[in-house]
């Protein structure tokens, strides 16, 4: 039998001032998870209510502007308050200084700095939907951003703020995985999520404030009419989505990578099997990471650029797929003579191989020039961008927080509700999403609060699926909370794992380790150790 | 946190040795500064592209533009750059009056600064060179004169407010070294805030003949 | 092209719309045999491998040099087709025959209008010749707005403070959708037109016979084809039910509060004061967001829509089709 240590970081020290003041990466990382699914909660709400106004044309049961202001919410909170934030500062947080073997990150005053920089960003955000909520879309573009009632400015600070606390969360990575490995790891033997991390973190750190300046120019723009963006004034609306996109391109890069690095783990554990090409997937990760800063022009293919800007930036997005197709590859191989385990993370890792594979595949389509002008602003781009934000970043976050929730809390989960709950959660985001990509192929465009009778059929049954879906959510935040109180105790070691994290207790105490761990095996080297299991398999 | 035996009292407890502390701090101050050059470099690009689409109206405001004011700012930085670094160097010899001689006389010039700033800027004011809609200066040729101002306040006032924060950190270091709390041994935080300083100095360079010399 | 459509695509209509089609289908094709050959292998090997006992080492082979390059430059040189493909396809689109009739359009909140070399101008409706190429010079009278018929596989952003050009050939007769696909606001998804393609012998019919002004039809009737044709009825119901703004139904002759809190005589004056100048006096509870139509309604026609608001005064059987 496995018992719970009776110090860990969840209990020394005790009481709230402890926790709010906290340096310890370990309850930052849970400050995030409580604040992030929060925002998840929100974002997911506005996006059922959106769905259930589109079941038929017209008017169901909200205005125009109230679905216009709906779907901005959706996009601006489920980007900027949950989707960017969500692996790295939750998982990242937690798990990273256990990976590598450090007492904690580089600078642990930025990180709790990071947190309240987010809460107040978050605070702005929210604000702005009592004030009359944005209805501009996330992505802000001028001049409708800047003549709009609504409280862009509000949105837009909040945004910008975010920004902060996100750069400041890939500073203290970048400088933790640089400086704080424990002795023997070298960069070949970090675990892939450390590497999925890093690649985020250069990002974040390099496109973030190019986003910052935009979003401050809108500001001043709103608030001072300044003309840089106003066409009247000898501005060009078109300059911002260009600054837009550099930011915001590489952005999914920050969503998906540290996505792909639980992926790795994930695959590789519940296979019992070495990684196949470890050195491809790591360097496929920084390759992305540097072009995703040469694409942005790909968004912006019928807005008028040079017909060889177009040319260039749909080479370069081709480019991009590449890396992503090497990965998707290494995985399945990973697979070959392991012995894998239908568990409830590696479930969400092959959803996640699945529905990666058709948003990758249908990316294709959109860097085709000729074939991306009919499918440009319309549902199969909704379709897409959910295929591989949820298919691919939230289903690796939900493997991860259930890969890790033994570690975080000492306890596990109903494996039973988890698997119903990853059952409903794949057939309904299927039924959602994959009818969108019909739609938009038909001519459907986007942000359309009404729509012509002929669309109706497949509207109704993205509908239904969203329905789906909610309950899929809903089983598992029920589940998940009960696991704190009634969980099975999981032991050090449940899965079976290699990475250093599964050598100490879980929970974890304060600083981590005893001793400092030294290594002396790669991270997955299955073909030469038996890891010591704390649960038996059932 | 309680410290080994013979741990100086500056190490963090979850550093394992000075040098692993201080080199941690350089690379995350590095990567700071980074993302300030980033922060600019949008302004230096938005600077490019209406440059170029406008080359009169530059010419024709930016010799609205006081060269000696400018000069003199120039002049001032690069002093206090100086005067910073001969504070990090006294502090890694250990002689505390000469880094809080020196760090006293570069916050005066960073005031200064603003000074001639604050008269650059309120003589504009008074003129109405100012951006976008504010614009009621009528002696510029050309259309949308404005645009060049709109830059203009965009780029010295970030700048502006970069030497702000940079007296407030500045300030802090003062009061720092006054209790004693840097030595030859520990002088990280002068140190990094010596490279921001820099990096403050180094866009101003820039911003200098852009908008004061080629316009 | 003149194809029936697939379960993806519309049917497309216009001389670009086959090229876009076969490289939109080889794509497909290509994507779903690479997306079988991951979930078939995926599949295999988890049943094939699953878990039977507890594991103890593992085969250890990491990599496979030939395997890797394969997945690499199989994948490259699709792409490499793809993009070659896509990209002189894109160019047609941007290249317009010099023999294009050119026709003006004009994007604003939340309406299209269409000015003719002719001197005809229509609004929500574009009505050109089968087999003749059209050039479009579009512009934005506000926010960024996108053209978009997607039986014609075309789209191109409609820019305020530039000229956007895009041109297409139809191929079939009928009637089809315009999209705007660029977010504009409250009437965004109201913002669609209709391209009606027409041989001809029937263009050049109705060019002539818009031009001259209805003759021999009563005002009211002519203000009840203009409610449609000038695009009122997007915000402005016959009815009385609710819509981005007042209603037409019962309101000539009442008093209307105002915005700014006084109160209004509904009459000829303030009707067309809110025809040219919108949003000088403002109803009460509705944004100040109609555009000018300034210029684009010639008094005759203003007269007209007076008429037909004035008649839906007692008639409650006013068409409202």
């Amino acid at each position: 039998m496995n018992e719970l240590p009776t110090k860990s970081y969840l209990n020394d020290p005790k009481g709230l001032k402890s926790w709010l003041l906290t340096l310890d990466h370990k309850r930052i990382g849970l400050l995030y998870l409580f604040s992030i699914m929060a925002a998840f909660a929100l974002g997911g709400i506005f996006a059922m209510l959106i769905r259930l106004e589109l079941l038929s044309p017209g008017k169901d049961f909200m205005e125009a502007d109230t679905y216009n202001q709906l779907f901005t919410l959706h996009g601006a909170i489920m980007i900027f308050l949950f989707i960017i934030p969500s692996i790295p500062a939750i998982l990242g947080n937690f798990a990273l200084p256990l990976m590598i073997g450090a007492k904690d990150v580089a600078f642990p005053r930025l990180n709790l700095a990071s947190w309240y920089i987010y809460i107040l960003g978050s605070a702005f955000a929210v604000y702005s939907m009592v004030a009359g909520a944005a209805d501009t879309g996330w992505t802000f573009y001028t001049p409708y951003s800047t003549e709009t009632t609504t409280s862009v400015i509000s949105m837009t600070l909040g945004a910008f703020i975010l920004g902060f606390s996100s750069i400041f969360t890939g500073l203290n990575f970048i400088v933790t995985i640089h400086k704080l490995r424990s002795p023997g790891m070298s960069w070949f033997k970090m675990p892939l999520f450390v590497w999925g991390l890093y690649a985020t973190a250069i990002i974040q750190v390099l496109a973030t404030p190019v986003l910052g300046i935009t979003l401050l120019l809108l500001i001043i723009e709103r608030v001072a009419g300044i003309g840089i963006f106003d066409p009247a004034m000898g501005g060009d609306p078109v300059l911002y989505q260009h600054f837009f996109w550099f930011y915001s391109h590489p952005a999914v890069y920050i969503m998906i990578l540290p996505g792909m690095g639980i992926i790795s783990e994930l695959i590789s554990v519940f296979s019992n099997k070495k990684i196949f090409g470890y050195k491809a997937i790591a360097f496929s990760s920084l390759g992305i990471a540097f072009v995703s800063f040469l694409v942005w022009g790909h968004h912006m293919f019928v807005s008028g650029q040079s017909e060889l800007a177009a040319m260039i930036f749909s080479f370069l997005t081709f480019f991009v797929g590449i890396p992503s197709g090497i990965k998707v590859f290494n995985w399945v191989t990973t697979m070959y003579r392991g012995s894998i385990s239908l568990k409830t993370p590696m479930l969400y890792a092959l959803s996640f191989l699945f529905l990666f594979t058709i948003g990758g595949l249908t990316g294709i389509f959109l860097g085709a020039l000729s074939v991306d002008v009919h499918l440009h602003d319309t549902y199969f781009i909704v379709a897409h961008f959910h295929y591989v934000m949820m298919g691919g970043t939230v289903m690796a976050f939900l493997g991860g927080v259930h890969y890790w929730w033994p570690k975080i809390w000492g306890r596990m989960y109903s494996e039973l509700w988890a698997r119903i709950s990853v059952a409903l959660i794949f057939v309904g985001f299927n039924v959602t999403f994959f009818s969108q990509f019909i739609l938009g192929s038909q001519g459907m465009p986007r942000r359309y609060y009404n729509y012509l009778d002929q669309y109706q059929p497949l509207h109704a049954f993205s509908t239904y699926g969203s329905w789906i879906l909610g309950l899929g959510f809903v089983i598992m935040a029920v589940y998940l909370v009960h696991s704190l109180f009634k969980g099975r105790v999981a032991g050090s070691n449940p899965w079976g794992a290699l990475t250093f994290e599964w050598t100490t207790a879980s929970p974890p105490p304060h600083e981590n380790f005893a001793t400092i761990p030294e290594t002396t095996h790669g991270p997955y080297d299955f073909d030469k150790i038996v890891p010591k299991r704390t649960l038996t398999e059932d | 946190m309680a410290q080994a035996t013979g741990q100086p009292h500056f190490l963090q407890h979850h550093f394992t040795d000075v040098e692993q502390q201080r080199e941690s701090a350089k690379l995350g101050m590095w990567i700071f500064l980074i993302t300030e050059v980033l922060l600019f470099g949008g302004l230096f690009c938005a600077y490019a592209i209406y440059r170029s689409w406008n080359p009169d109206i530059f010419h024709n405001a930016h010799v609205h533009l006081d060269i000696f004011a400018g000069t003199l700012n120039t002049v001032v930085l690069i002093t206090s750059s100086v005067t910073m670094a001969l504070a990090i160097r006294s502090m890694q010899l250990g002689n505390r009056p000469a880094t809080l001689k020196f760090l006293i006389t570069t916050l005066l010039l960073a005031a200064v600064f603003l000074v001639v700033k604050y008269f650059e800027y309120s003589h504009k004011i008074h003129l109405g060179q100012l951006p976008g809609k504010f614009y009621t200066f009528g002696g510029i040729e050309g259309t949308n004169p404005h645009i060049f101002f709109s830059v203009y306040f965009l780029m010295t006032g970030l700048h502006g407010f970069h030497v702000l924060a940079g007296m407030g950190v500045i300030t802090w270091l003062i009061v720092r070294t006054q209790r004693n709390a840097f030595s030859a041994e520990y002088y990280t935080p002068v140190e990094m805030t010596g490279l921001y300083w820099h990096l403050v100095d180094l866009i101003w360079i820039f911003l200098f003949p852009l908008f004061y010399l080629v316009g | 092209m003149d194809t029936t459509g697939t379960i993806f695509l519309p049917p497309g209509q216009s001389t670009i719309s086959g090229e876009v089609d076969a490289l939109f289908n080889f794509i497909l094709f290509a994507s779903i045999l690479l997306f079988l050959l991951v979930v078939i292998l995926s599949g295999y090997f988890v049943f094939r491998y699953r878990r039977r006992t507890v594991p103890g080492t593992t085969y250890g082979k990491d990599h496979n040099v030939k395997l890797e390059i394969a997945w690499t430059v199989i994948p490259t040189i699709l792409i490499i087709i793809v993009f070659i493909w896509g990209f002189r396809t894109f160019l047609k689109m941007r290249v317009v025959p010099k023999d294009a009739i050119e026709i003006k359009v004009t994007g604003q909140k939340w309406f299209w209008s269409f000015d003719y070399p002719e001197g005809v101008n229509t609004v929500n409706e574009l009505v050109v010749p089968v087999d003749k190429p059209v050039k479009l010079l579009m512009s934005s009278k506000d926010v960024i707005h996108s053209f978009f018929v997607p039986n014609f596989r075309i789209k191109m952003d409609v820019l305020p403070n530039r000229y956007s050009i895009t041109w297409f050939e139809a191929t079939s007769a009928g009637e089809y959708n315009l999209f705007c696909t660029e977010f504009c606001g409250t009437g965004h998804s109201e913002m669609i037109g209709r391209v009606k393609v027409v041989s001809e012998k029937e263009y050049g019919e109705w060019l002539e016979a818009t031009a001259i002004p209805a003759e021999g039809i009563s005002p009211v009737e002519y203000g009840a084809r203009l409610y449609q044709s000038k695009a009122c009825i997007t915000c402005h119901s016959v009815d009385g039910s609710l819509n981005t703004g007042p209603t037409f139904y019962k309101k000539f002759g009442e008093q209307e509060m105002m915005a700014d809190g006084s109160s209004v005589k509904v009459d000829e004056n303030y009707l067309r004061e809110s025809i040219l100048n919108p949003n000088a006096r403002v109803v009460a509870g509705y944004a100040p967001v109609m555009p000018t139509y300034q210029g684009i309604l010639k008094d005759r026609e203003i007269d007209a829509l007076i008429a037909f608001i004035k008649s839906l005064k007692e008639d409650t059987t006013a068409n409202d089709e």
